[in-house]
């Protein structure tokens, strides 16, 4: 099995899924590569980071679309052409521009398949960029999943690494309500074995990443990869830590959580956002109601603090949680009482 | 006047039946029977029947807050209709939607919407929609003058241009967004020349006249079914009632009202003209009234006594599937 990055996988994703369906599309600034129609197809930018590279050269115009700076005229466009039959792929770069368009998504998308009494939904995905790391600073960096989150009708996934990116994508695509996919910055370059055909990954089931029977770690995104990172150097002290990755946030797969939470009766949640009515929280808060009586400390939760992300990286570098924030939290409790 | 009978009966009967099931619907609400707002269409009527009588049902419209006469326009039966805004269970939108959403996508109707300017990027993804699949149908998002100030409508109206969509954007200028008038919010004064500042050919007709409206329509889809891109209508109709059902209207005096009702009745003005041009007569117009009525109170009067949703509809169709 080939080793690729998460972006290749993101691309083998949507390239498969236009192969395979018609109705898919590609809609955003700059997918096709600016001005929607490149000087050479084959050089064809594919967006900021280059997800979408080649899409253009190979579905043509009309279905990888180039669009004005235009967020809501975006997310309204995929709403009402999902509406009425497309599954569209909206590409909004930076999830903070959610602020000049989240009307088109949360009043509009989510709530029609409720709002029409089920005659239909938004077959849509929202492809977006979250996360700090490369000193984009407060407007370019935020991880503002947990407002998706709060929204019924949504559903949000944030995958953790390639394979999970690949499978997650093109479920999401087939699914017939909006999914709001969020794609961290700092994945795109890493690699994992992935396989070249299709696959799908559930949405809504979680993925234990590493067993471990002394406490166990809740991660969303990026964060997987500290935890695991803090795990192995617990493991050398004689920590048993259990790594899981949620892969959706909504729906939340809290069976796997609790089942793992019965075992080992501590916790800590780690997530990049900042933490006043995050993931963190609400994971935090459903464990302590539906897995009380297996708790044998307090939850830690393990998050930015409540600040915008500063661009100075010196700065940056203390937002995020990292492997020792994480391995300090684990250490806490699993030597209380 | 190049309407045959049959299409001008079905444009007054459509229009009367916009002016009465609202005029019932405010009867009702004021009875304490409807939840939530009702916002009358009145005096608007000639726009939905002008711009829907180009459409069928493979065409799609994205409606307003004031939507009862587009759903009627775009031929949603006035029973369902009925049920919906007194949110019972086998309403259009099975009670969920009420009179602000009432939808139904068999008819291309993609919604009433509450949002003020939400229509018009809807509309947009109708029309990618019908460009993808290299169908000629069109797209009309139906945009009120408060609206048309919404950075989504201009939003819009530029990716309908840049993507050269079959989008057409009908402008109902009544006057007033919510409380405030069009000579205080709309700060060029124009919206049709600044819908065609976009880069697409606008129109500006009288919203009273059925066959203005209906004239600018039939060049706006001609166009846009040929996939030269987006037109704009601006009609201009004022509205009789308030913003919404309750609303003091201090903002304007009584006479301007009761002139309206004098000198602005698109059915008024549609019924004089065809019998002045036509063969039908005060008593064809007549029957008509009298059926649209009885159909009228009856669909109430049925949706009045209509099953309510059930405790547990609470909680379906968040999501097709969701675990």
């Amino acid at each position: 099995m080939a080793k690729i990055t998460m972006r290749e996988a993101i691309n083998q994703a949507m390239r498969l899924e236009m192969a395979r369906d018609p109705d898919v599309i590609l809609i955003g600034e700059d997918v096709a590569g600016g001005r929607g129609c490149p000087v050479d197809d084959k050089e064809a930018a594919g967006g900021v980071m280059g997800v979408s590279a080649g899409l253009y050269g190979e579905f043509g115009a009309a279905r990888v679309i180039d669009t004005p700076i235009t967020e809501s005229a975006i997310m309204g466009a995929a709403a009402g052409a999902a509406l009425t039959g497309l599954r569209p792929i909206a590409e909004l770069m930076f999830a903070d521009f959610f602020g000049v368009c989240f009307d088109q998504v949360y009043n509009q998308a989510a709530k029609f398949r409720y709002m029409f009494g089920g005659q239909h939904g938004a077959p849509m995905v929202v492809r977006t960029m979250v996360g700090a790391g490369m000193g984009a600073g407060p407007q370019h960096s935020q991880a503002i999943y947990p407002i998706f989150a709060h929204i019924p009708g949504l559903k949000v996934v944030l995958p953790s690494g390639a394979y999970d990116a690949k499978g997650l994508l093109i479920q999401s695509i087939r699914d017939n309500d909006p999914v709001m996919f969020c794609e961290h910055k700092m994945l795109y370059g890493e690699e994992e074995e992935v396989p070249e055909e299709s696959y799908q990954i559930p949405l809504g089931e979680a993925r234990v990443v590493r067993e471990g029977s002394d406490v166990t770690v809740v991660a969303l995104g990026r964060m997987v990869h500290l935890a695991v990172e803090a795990a192995g150097e617990l493991e050398e002290q004689g920590i048993s830590v259990a790594v899981i990755d949620p892969r959706t946030i909504s729906p939340l797969d809290v069976d796997t959580i609790l089942d793992s939470v019965e075992e080992t009766g501590r916790v800590v949640v780690v997530d990049e956002a900042t933490p006043i009515c995050s993931m963190a929280s609400e994971i935090a808060s459903m464990i302590v109601s539906d897995g009380f009586s297996s708790l044998r400390a307090p939850i830690r939760k393990v998050t930015a603090p409540h600040t915008p992300v500063p661009a100075s990286p010196v700065l940056e570098a203390g937002y995020a949680p990292t492997a020792a924030s994480i391995r300090e939290a684990v250490e806490a409790v699993y030597n209380y009482r | 006047m190049n309407l045959d009978e049959a299409a001008l009966r079905h444009a007054y009967e459509t229009m009367r039946l916009m002016r009465i099931f609202d005029e019932t619907g405010r009867r009702e609400f004021l009875a304490g029977n409807l939840p939530g707002f009702i916002h009358m269409y009145c005096g608007e009527e000639a726009i939905a029947a002008g711009i829907c009588a180009h459409l069928t049902d493979a065409d799609y419209i994205a409606s307003t807050h004031r939507g009862h006469g587009h759903c009627i326009a775009k031929g949603c039966t006035i029973e369902d209709m009925a049920l919906e805004i007194f949110c019972r269970r086998d309403g259009l939108c099975r009670g969920k939607g009420g009179s602000m959403h009432i939808a139904d996508l068999e008819k291309g109707m993609l919604g009433a919407n509450a949002i003020v300017g939400g229509s018009a990027p809807l509309a947009v993804g109708a029309a990618l929609k019908i460009k993808t699949r290299g169908d000629s149908n069109v797209a009309v998002a139906f945009i009120g003058d408060g609206a048309s100030n919404q950075g989504t409508v201009f939003e819009a109206m530029n990716l309908a241009v840049v993507l050269k969509l079959p989008a057409i954007f009908a402008y109902e200028n009544n006057g007033y967004a919510e409380m405030t008038g069009v000579d205080y919010h709309c700060g060029s004064g124009d919206i049709a020349a600044r819908a065609g500042a976009f880069g697409m050919p606008a129109h500006k007709v009288d919203g009273t006249d059925y066959f203005a409206v209906h004239e600018a329509m039939a060049a706006a889809v001609e166009h846009a079914r040929a996939g030269k891109g987006p037109v704009s209508i601006e009609c201009v109709a004022p509205r009789w009632y308030g913003h919404f059902e309750g609303d003091p209207q201090a903002y304007r005096t009584k006479e301007e009202i009761a002139e309206l009702e004098q000198t602005r009745d698109p059915l008024t003005l549609f019924r004089e003209r065809v019998m002045a041009e036509s063969t039908l007569t005060e008593a064809d117009f007549a029957a008509i009234d009298a059926a649209v009525s009885e159909r009228i109170e009856a669909a109430m009067d049925a949706a009045r006594k209509a099953p309510l949703p059930e405790p547990a509809d609470l909680y379906t169709d968040v999501y097709e599937v969701y675990d």
